[in-house]
C-alpha cells in the first residue's frame, strides 16, 4: 500500500517535471537547433541525419526521439544496446541527454566510442537539432543538414579503387600510434569499422585540406589514392 | 616423410647460425629468433608487432630490466600535478600474453660473431636479428661538477620512474620563495620540447603552491623547440617567474656543486633549492658495447633501421643516428613499425612495404593550454628525411589549445596501447 502510493507519487512528479522542463526549454529556447547543427559535426563521422541519411558506422538519426534503443533495421548495435532496448530504453530528450553526457555510463558496452559531451548547453542544442528531424517536428526545413560528407569532389574511379588490405595493415600501424585498434576514444576518435566509402572520402577531404586538422592533413597529404584505398579496406575489416 | 628438427636444421641454410649459437633461452624451436633489448617506445612496439604479425612464426624475446615501465613522455605532467605517477606505469603482462618472451634482466654484452646477447644473470641469448632500443645514457663530464653519483642531489629526471618522483618530491619541499634551476642539454637530445614543457609544469605547480619561487634555466643552446609558443605561454601564465639564460648570455658556461647546492652560470654563483641537471646524451650503453655506435649514437640505414655496422643489428629510437627525426617516443614507435616489417620480411619472406615515418610532439604549457609540432618523413639513401610538417601558432584560442591537450591525452592512451598491447 505504502509502496504503491510512493510509486504513484514519484511517477506523477516525474511526469509533471518532464512536462515542466520541456515547456521551459521551449519557452526559453534553451536548445537551439542551429547551434546544435554545429555540435553535430562531432557526430557526423559516424551518424547521418536528414533526407538522404543512411546507417553508417552508427545508425541514422531521423526519428531518433521516440525510437526504442537498438531496434533500427540495418544498423549495427552492440549486444548491450539491443538488451537495453529490450529492457525498455527509449530515446527521449532525457535519456538522450544522459547518453550523450557519458555513453558508457548509460549503456556500458555500447559500440559508440565517443567519450561524452560534457557541456549541458551543447547537449540541449544537439537534442534540439535532432528533435527537428523527428516525428511531429515542423522545423526540419529550417535546419541545415550536415549528414552528407565533407563536400569534396572525388573521381568515381578513386572511390571504386579496391584496396590492398595487407598493405593497409602495414600502413595502419602508423595510425595506431594515436587511434586505438580497440576503437576506444580517450581524446582521439576510434576509426575502426568505418564504411569504406566514408573512410576514403574523409581521408581525401583531409588530403585536399577541406577537412580541418593539422596532423590529419599532414598524414593524409602524402598518401596516394591506392594507399587510402588500402587503409579503408583494412579498417573496414576491424570490429 | 617425417622431418625431425635435427634433420631439418642440419639440412637447412640456417645450419651454421643454429650450430654456432649456444642454446640458452629461446633456442631450439627451429624458428627464426629476434631478440629485442629495451622495452620502451621502440623496443616494446617492435617486439609486439613482430610477434603479432608473424603469428608465431618468429620467436621474439624482449630483454628489459624493469617490471613496470614508467613513460618519460607525460612525466612532466606528473611534475605539474596534472597526472599521477600510476598513470605513467605500464606492465609487460599483455605483451607476454601476446606471445613475446619477456625476460627481466640487463643485457650486458653482445657478441656479433656468435650472434648472442649476454645477460647480467649470466645467460646467453642467441639471435638471428637483434634490435637494440636502449634509449639514452649521459655523456660523462658534460656538466662540470656533475656525475651519476650526484643524481640524488641533482636529479636528471630524464629517464622515467624513480628520478621523476625524486624531482617532484624536491620541488614540493622547496622553501617559499626558493629557486628551481635547470641545466638544459645541448643538441641532440631526447624530446626536444621536454625541458621547456618541464619548466612550464614546474611553474604551474609553483604558481599554485609557492608563488614567489623562481625558475632559472641555463641553456647551452641559442634557441629551442617551440620557443615562441613556450615564451608566449610563460609570459601569459607565469609572468616574471622564469629566467631563461640562453647561450648568447652565457647559459652554456655552467658548472654545478651538488654538495653546496650551487649553480655557476657565466661566473655568477647562485644558491638554489632544486637543481635539475639534464646532461648531454649518448646512445644507451649496450649500443656502444655492441660496437655499432660511431661517436655518441648509432648510425642506421633509413630504409629499415639496420645499423651501418651490422645488417643483423638494428637500432631504434633515441640511440639511433638516423637523420631528421627528433628523438621522441613517437619517433621510436614509428621507426619500430618500419623495422618490424623489414625484420619479419627478412626472416619469413612476408611482404616488405616502403618505409614511412611520422612524429608529433605535444607539450602542455598550463592547464588545457596544449601545443604541438609534427612532421612526416621518408627514407632516402643518406638518412630519414623530412617531407612535411606543421606547428601550433602563437595566439591560438583557448578552445584550440584545450582540444590540443585533449588530443595529447588520446595520443598517450593510443601509443601506450600500441606499445604494450
Amino acid at each position: 500500500m505504502e509502496d504503491g502510493s510512493l510509486q504513484f507519487n514519484r511517477e506523477t512528479i516525474f511526469a509533471l517535471a518532464a512536462f515542466f522542463f520541456a515547456g521551459m526549454a521551449q519557452a526559453s529556447g534553451a536548445g537551439d537547433p542551429a547551434l546544435g547543427a554545429a555540435v553535430f559535426k562531432k557526430c557526423q563521422s559516424c551518424h547521418q541525419v536528414g533526407d538522404r541519411a543512411k546507417n553508417r558506422v552508427g545508425p541514422q538519426l531521423n526519428d531518433i526521439i521516440g525510437r526504442t534503443a537498438g531496434e533500427l533495421a540495418g544498423a549495427k548495435y552492440s549486444k548491450s544496446m539491443i538488451q537495453a532496448g529490450q529492457d525498455g530504453l527509449v530515446w527521449t530528450e532525457e535519456t538522450l541527454d544522459r547518453f550523450l553526457e557519458s555513453p558508457k555510463s548509460l549503456v556500458a558496452k555500447t559500440r559508440m566510442s565517443y567519450r561524452g559531451l560534457k557541456d549541458p548547453d551543447d547537449r540541449a542544442n544537439l537534442i534540439a537539432y535532432l528533435r527537428a528531424f523527428s516525428k511531429g517536428s515542423t522545423s526540419a526545413q529550417n535546419v541545415p543538414e550536415t549528414g552528407q560528407g565533407a563536400g569534396i569532389q572525388l573521381d568515381p574511379v578513386v572511390l571504386a579503387t579496391v584496396g590492398d588490405a595487407e598493405y593497409g595493415e602495414y600502413l595502419s600501424s602508423e595510425c595506431l600510434t594515436c587511434h586505438q585498434s580497440s576503437g576506444s576514444n580517450d581524446g582521439i576518435p576510434g576509426i575502426t569499422a568505418w564504411p569504406t566509402e566514408d573512410f576514403v572520402i574523409a581521408m581525401h577531404a583531409y588530403k585536399q585540406k577541406v577537412r580541418e586538422h593539422p596532423v590529419m592533413q599532414m598524414m593524409a597529404g602524402r598518401l596516394s589514392d591506392e594507399e587510402i584505398a588500402a587503409l579503408a579496406s583494412y579498417f573496414n575489416g576491424l570490429e | 616423410m617425417k622431418l625431425t628438427r635435427r634433420v631439418f636444421m642440419g639440412s637447412g641454410a640456417a645450419a651454421a647460425t643454429a650450430l654456432a649459437a649456444p642454446m640458452a633461452f629461446a633456442g631450439g624451436h627451429g624458428k627464426p629468433r629476434v631478440v629485442v633489448v629495451g622495452g620502451g617506445a621502440g623496443g616494446a612496439t617492435a617486439a609486439r608487432y613482430i610477434a603479432k604479425d608473424s603469428k608465431g612464426a618468429v620467436d621474439v624475446t624482449l630483454i628489459e630490466p624493469s617490471r613496470m615501465y614508467y613513460t618519460c613522455f607525460f612525466s612532466n605532467l606528473y611534475l605539474g600535478g596534472i597526472k599521477a605517477i600510476d598513470d605513467l606505469g605500464h606492465s609487460y603482462g599483455n605483451m607476454a600474453a601476446g606471445g613475446v618472451n619477456v625476460v627481466h634482466d640487463w643485457a650486458v654484452g653482445v657478441d656479433r660473431d656468435a650472434k648472442t646477447v649476454t645477460l647480467a644473470g649470466g645467460a646467453s641469448v642467441p639471435y638471428d636479428k637483434l634490435i637494440l632500443s636502449p634509449g639514452i645514457d649521459f655523456v660523462e663530464g658534460a656538466v662540470a661538477g656533475w656525475d651519476l653519483s650526484s643524481q640524488n642531489a641533482m636529479p636528471h629526471a630524464y629517464k622515467g620512474g624513480s628520478q621523476t618522483e625524486l624531482l617532484k618530491a624536491q620541488i614540493a619541499a622547496m622553501p617559499q620563495g626558493g629557486t628551481f634551476a635547470m641545466v638544459a642539454p645541448p643538441n641532440p637530445y631526447r624530446c626536444p620540447p621536454g625541458p621547456y614543457e618541464r619548466v612550464s609544469m614546474v611553474a604551474h605547480y609553483l604558481k599554485a603552491n609557492n608563488p614567489t619561487a623562481k625558475i632559472i634555466v641555463a641553456d647551452p643552446k641559442p634557441k629551442f623547440s617551440k620557443q615562441g609558443l613556450f615564451q608566449e605561454g610563460w609570459g601569459k601564465h607565469y609572468n616574471g617567474m622564469i629566467d631563461w639564460i640562453g647561450d648568447d648570455f652565457g647559459g652554456g658556461n655552467v658548472s654545478v656543486d651538488p654538495g653546496a647546492m650551487t649553480v655557476t652560470i657565466d661566473g655568477e654563483v647562485s644558491k638554489v633549492d632544486v637543481c635539475n641537471v639534464i646532461p648531454a646524451m649518448k646512445a644507451g650503453r649496450i649500443a656502444e658495447l655492441a660496437g655499432v655506435t660511431d661517436g655518441k649514437f648509432a648510425p642506421v640505414n633509413a630504409i629499415d633501421m639496420s645499423t651501418k655496422a651490422d645488417a643483423d643489428v638494428y637500432i631504434l629510437g633515441d640511440a639511433s643516428q638516423q637523420g631528421d627525426m627528433p628523438k621522441s617516443g613517437f619517433s621510436a614507435n614509428s621507426q619500430a613499425k618500419v623495422c618490424a616489417n623489414a625484420v619479419r620480411g627478412a626472416l619469413t619472406g612476408s611482404r616488405v612495404f616502403p618505409a614511412k615515418f611520422s612524429n608529433t610532439c605535444w607539450s602542455l604549457i598550463d592547464t588545457n593550454d596544449g601545443v604541438k609540432v609534427g612532421a612526416t618523413y621518408e627514407a632516402t639513401d643518406e638518412k630519414i628525411a623530412k617531407v612535411d610538417g606543421f606547428i601550433s601558432a602563437t595566439g591560438e584560442t583557448a578552445d584550440v589549445r584545450k582540444a590540443t591537450y585533449e588530443e595529447s591525452e588520446g595520443w598517450y592512451a593510443g601509443i601506450t596501447a600500441d606499445m604494450f598491447g
